[in-house]
Order: structure tokens, then C-alpha cells, then sequence
């Protein structure tokens, strides 16, 4: 307790050196906070969005259909399985048919996926009502992204060409009925959403679909024969990979941040040692054993974490809140990234998080507090007295 | 009245290294002080007066020959022990001061209390009863650097002072200080050791000092040269 109190008092006494150190970590504790926030709260945004407008509760994919294999399309859908017929009657589930086209917008051909899925369906958050109405025309929806990419307006037309089980080219056009906004890009992207019904006849696969959405809170997940379950974490599989590599990169900012001010405190203590060398002569000539005045350097260069989480606490809480509150405003442009992304991200902070970057912070400080003070241990205290080590 | 003797020094030799060579401070000392002295080891610069106080002090060791310090050989303490035995019997006041900067006057005088683990109203009371011997009640919340030096030894003199140590170790303690300062210093250092019947051992070749001693030990090329009593 006697170190706590000396080093305290001998570390608000140094004034602006040990302020600027404090300064340093706590600039280093609220980063790493801040971006891991940002990371969570993106991570928990996104898998939630993904969940209201993709994923459901999970699906079902037919046993040859891979999304990042083009080739798999064809031969990667079946008939739906009466389990999920059942299912898809009773509102728990809806089959998605997927299959390769091209569109023409403006006369420019562009390679997409015709995606079909049952206008009534409320499974997911995707605007599907608005394929119904006016059966004389295809009506079709498509992402922000789509529409960018394309130049295509609600209400335009476009010619749209794909082949048939029989591998017979076949073109018409559809009607843009609406165009939604979601932070996923992977039902956006390249992909034009229509009537599942029309889809099934334009390619003449009756009752076929690629893949089946559940409802979310489906909790059972019964094996199907040709068909494969496939959960959260397979279907988010990707999305972590991005987030634990954002994780990967926010922590090497934070290791740089946390280094330039471990380095600080170091170098502070090494010029503390050789700068109050009668001090430490003084303290052993008072009776202090030499370790206790090692304890009492280490305690002190350590105790600049403690200042941090203080002053870190002080004008690092506002500023995180506020972040917390009013969200982080995501660059123009990142929704073109490919992953899920909201305009705004929300973060969120764990007590986890804040805890092990203390401790990492702390256990760091004390560290490097130690390896100079060691120095202190070898003094002859008499040299020491006359500042001549 | 107890004129035992606490310290005792036999065949007390120090020698430094020096390059290759070595330099010797102290040649086969023998000294021997009583409680309550009021005495100083004199000699010019380099004649080994801070060496031997200092070894006295156990800040150092002996090369050869023993240091016995209120009956502890020097020769079998080890480290942590000398420093308890600093911390419980031992002041030390220095030429510099060596004042602890960023503490005040008080802080710094409560200092050796604090390692002694007091409590917090008996540190009080002894810190404030020293400041009032050395006549420096109304610098308490002062810090050292704004005080005048002959105030910074004051504040040494009480520290030194505080814990009622028996033997008080005093290098050069007026070479920083004008006449009128070191006259007054001395007198508190003369009345706390009437009063308390501390040992004061002081190493110095000023003749202010030496007017005061009781007791003047000649040191000459690390050797006793005359060992006088100049009061009884």
C-alpha cells in the first residue's frame, strides 16, 4: 500500500511526463475499445440483417447446389421434398429457384442470377409483394446495388435471356417492381428476384428449387435425403471470416498504439532511474530494502495504466456513448464491398473486451516498469547517494 | 544516566578499485562510540571521513576488519537487515539534503515514519513535534524547493530526528550553508541530542562544526592521526 501511495505521489509530482505517457495509453485503450465496438456491433448488425433478409432460420440447400460454383446451378435443384412442401404450406418455409440469365439494360449484356421466390412469402424482409399484380408482365425486384450497376429504375423494362432444362435459349421481358434497400449485398448483387412460379415455368422445372429459407425460430432441422441443412455457421461463415480478420487488423493498430506507449513508459523509467539516483540512495538510506524501492519504480511505471484507465474512463466514456448513440456513419461506397454492411454502424462494447485490453494494458506496463527497476536492485546505495552510477 | 557503547569499530579497512589498481579510504580503523555522543570525525577532503560513515551507517561494507552497529556485525547482516536496522535506529542527514523533491515538508519528514508502518495520528504527532524542534511548524505544506537551504537542513534535521533514532549520522551537514544557518543548526542538533541523548556522529573539516563537538576524531590518510575529548 506504501508503494501505491509513494508512486502516486512521485507520478502526479513528474508533471507533464507522466501525463503525456497516461495520455498515450489511454489513447490506446479507447482505440482498441472503440474498433472492437465498431467490429461488434457491425458483426451483430449484420448477422442480424442477414438473418431477417437471407438466412431465416437456417436452410435447406439441394445436395449439388454450391453458390459459388455457376456450374452447380443446373444440376443443383430437385423437387421439393414434402417435409418442406408441408412446411412451405404452413408459412415456416419458402423454396428460392436459382438459375443463370443475362440482361440487357440499355443493350449492354451483363451475367446474373434469376432468383425465383413466392411473392407471399414473409419469411424474409425482401419487398416479394411487389411481384404480384399484373400478370401480363413479369414483375421483377431488385437490390440498390443491382440498380446502380444496371441504371435500372422502378417501372423500367428490360429484356432478360436464359436457357431451359432443355438448354433451349429463351428470352422476355420483365418489369422492374420495385427496388429494396438491404446491408446484404449477396441478395442484391447481380441477382434479379422474381415470381418463383414463373421462374419454375420459364425453365421448365416444375416444383424444383436450389435452395429452401426457414423461418427463423425453426428449431428442428430434420434430415432430408438430397438435401442438406445448412446453419448459421455455414451460412455466416464468410461474414466471420471478414470480421475475425477486421478483428486481426484493429488489434495490430492497437499493439502499434499500445508498443509506441509501452516505449514511452520505458524509456520514462530508464531516465527516472539515472535521473533520481540520490532519491533511490535516499530511500535505502532511510531504510527502504532494495527490492521495496524496485517494487516502488515498477509500481510507479505501472500505475501510469491505472492513470490511463482514468483518464481514459474520462474522456474516452463520452465519446464512446456518443459513438454508441448516434452510430458510425460507414463511407459512400461500402455497400459495393460484397459483404453485409449497414450505412451506420452501431457499436457495441462488451465488459470482456474492456477487461482483458486493462489487464493486456496493465500486465504490459508492469512489465516493462520491471526490467528498468531491476537496475535499481545492483546500486551501491552510497554511489547512488552521490548520483554517481 | 547509559553511556554504553553502541558502535564499535576494529581493524576497519576499505579499499575502492581504482583502474587496476586500488585506492585505500580506511587503514585498520579502531574506534569505539557511546550512547549519547556528540562527536565528529574530521580530516581534509579525502582522508576517508564519509567512508567510514557510511560503513557505520551500513551503506557499505568493510574490506576488512568489523563494523559492530548496536550489536550487529557488520560482517553478518545481510542487506535486508541493514536496511531494517536503518529504518528503525538510523538518521542520516546529508550535505545536499536530499529531500525527496515532490513531497512537502511534512511529507517528507513523516517519510521514515511511514516505513516504520505507524499509524496515521501517531505520525501526525511526531512530525509536527519535529518540525517544532527545528522550528519549521509554519513550512509544513511547504515543498523543498521553496525553501532556503539552511530550511531544506532543517527539514533533513527532522527527518533524521522524527523516529527518536539512537545515533544520527551527519555528513558535512553545514557545507552548504551560510554562518547564521549552520550556528542555528547546530544548536537544534545540540539540544536534540541533550534531550534525547541521540549519538550524533558528524563527518566534516568545518570549523563551525568542530566548535560544537564534545568529541573530534582526526582522520588522515584513512588512519586515525588524534582522537580528543573537547568537552566533557
Amino acid at each position: 500500500m506504501l508503494a501505491f501511495k509513494l508512486a502516486y505521489k512521485n507520478l502526479v509530482g513528474a508533471g507533464l511526463r507522466t501525463w503525456l505517457n497516461v495520455f498515450v495509453l489511454s489513447l490506446s485503450l479507447v482505440l482498441i475499445v472503440m474498433t472492437w465496438g465498431i467490429l461488434d456491433g457491425w458483426n451483430i448488425q449484420a448477422k442480424q440483417d442477414m438473418k431477417e433478409w437471407e438466412a431465416g432460420g437456417g436452410e435447406y440447400w439441394h445436395e449439388l447446389y454450391d453458390p459459388l460454383d455457376p456450374l452447380s446451378y443446373n444440376d443443383g435443384q430437385g423437387l421439393i421434398p414434402p417435409e418442406i412442401e408441408k412446411m412451405y404450406s404452413s408459412g415456416e418455409a419458402v423454396p428460392v429457384l436459382v438459375t443463370q440469365a443475362t440482361v440487357y439494360p440499355e443493350g449492354r449484356m451483363r451475367n446474373i442470377l434469376l432468383k425465383g421466390i413466392d411473392p407471399s412469402q414473409e419469411i424474409v424482409k425482401m419487398p416479394t409483394s411487389l411481384m404480384k399484380g399484373d400478370t401480363s408482365v413479369i414483375n421483377a425486384i431488385i437490390g440498390i446495388r443491382m440498380a446502380k450497376a444496371t441504371k435500372l429504375s422502378e417501372n423500367d423494362r428490360v429484356t432478360i435471356r436464359w436457357r431451359d432444362a432443355n438448354g433451349t435459349f429463351d428470352a422476355t421481358e420483365i418489369r422492374i417492381a420495385g427496388i429494396f434497400h438491404s446491408n446484404v449485398a449477396t441478395i442484391d448483387n447481380n441477382q434479379i428476384w422474381l415470381p418463383l412460379d414463373r421462374l419454375q415455368k420459364m425453365t421448365s422445372i416444375q416444383g424444383h428449387a436450389s435452395y429452401i429459407i426457414l423461418k427463423q425460430g425453426i428449431l428442428s432441422a430434420p434430415t432430408i435425403p438430397g438435401w442438406i441443412h445448412k446453419g448459421y455457421d455455414v451460412l455466416f461463415a464468410d461474414f466471420e471470416a471478414v470480421i475475425k480478420t477486421k478483428h486481426i487488423a484493429g488489434s495490430i493498430v492497437f499493439l502499434i498504439l499500445l508498443s509506441l506507449a509501452l516505449l514511452a513508459v520505458f524509456d520514462t523509467q530508464v531516465l527516472s532511474i539515472f535521473r533520481r539516483e540520490k532519491e533511490i540512495g535516499t530511500y535505502i538510506a532511510l531504510g527502504m530494502t532494495r527490492w521495496q524501492v524496485v517494487w516502488l519504480f515498477t509500481v510507479e511505471g505501472a500505475m501510469h495504466a491505472i492513470l490511463a484507465f482514468i483518464a481514459g474512463a474520462i474522456w474516452g466514456t463520452p465519446l464512446l456513448y456518443l459513438l454508441a448513440k448516434y452510430g458510425y456513419s460507414m463511407p459512400k461506397g461500402t455497400e459495393g464491398y460484397g459483404f453485409t454492411m449497414a450505412e451506420k454502424i452501431y457499436p457495441i462494447y462488451g465488459a470482456g473486451t474492456i477487461i482483458i485490453m486493462a489487464v493486456i494494458i496493465m500486465a504490459a506496463t508492469t512489465v516493462v516498469s520491471y526490467i528498468p527497476s531491476r537496475k535499481i536492485a545492483k546500486m551501491k546505495p552510497t554511489e547512488a547517494l552521490r548520483g554517481k552510477v | 544516566m547509559d553511556n554504553s557503547e553502541i558502535i564499535s569499530v576494529q581493524n576497519l579497512t576499505k579499499r575502492f578499485p581504482m583502474g587496476l589498481s586500488e585506492f585505500t579510504a580506511l587503514r585498520g580503523i579502531n574506534l569505539s562510540f557511546s550512547r549519547g555522543e556528540f562527536s565528529g570525525v574530521v580530516g581534509p577532503s579525502g582522508s576517508g571521513k564519509t567512508t567510514l560513515l557510511n560503513i557505520i551507517g551500513l551503506l557499505d561494507n568493510p574490506t576488512e576488519g568489523d563494523a559492530v552497529i548496536l550489536g550487529n556485525s557488520s560482517k553478518k547482516l545481510s542487506v535486508k537487515t541493514a536496511a531494517l536496522l536503518r529504518r528503525k535506529h538510523m538518521g542520516f542527514i546529508f550535505q545536499t539534503y536530499n529531500l525527496l523533491p515532490v513531497y512537502t515538508v511534512f511529507e517528507n519528514v513523516e517519510f521514515p515514519l511511514l516505513l516504520l508502518s505507524m499509524t496515521t495520528g501517531e505520525r501526525k504527532k511526531a512530525v509536527l513535534q519535529s518540525l517544532e524542534w527545528v522550528g519549521l511548524s509554519d513550512k509544513e505544506k511547504s515543498k523543498p524547493a521553496q525553501l532556503s537551504g539552511g530550511e531544506c537542513q532543517r527539514v533533513a534535521i527532522a527527518r533524521a530526528m522524527v523516529k527518536r533514532p539512537e545515533i544520527v549520522l551527519a555528513d558535512e551537514p553545514t557545507a552548504n550553508l551560510d554562518a547564521d544557518n549552520s550556528h542555528h543548526i547546530l544548536k537544534t542538533m545540540e539540544k536534540l541530542n541533550s534531550e534525547l541523548r541521540t549519538t550524533f556522529i558528524f563527518a566534516t573539516h568545518d570549523e563551525k562544526v568542530i566548535s560544537y563537538l564534545r568529541r573530534k576524531i582526526t582522520l588522515v590518510d584513512g588512519k586515525v592521526s588524534r582522537d580528543e575529548v573537547l568537552k566533557p
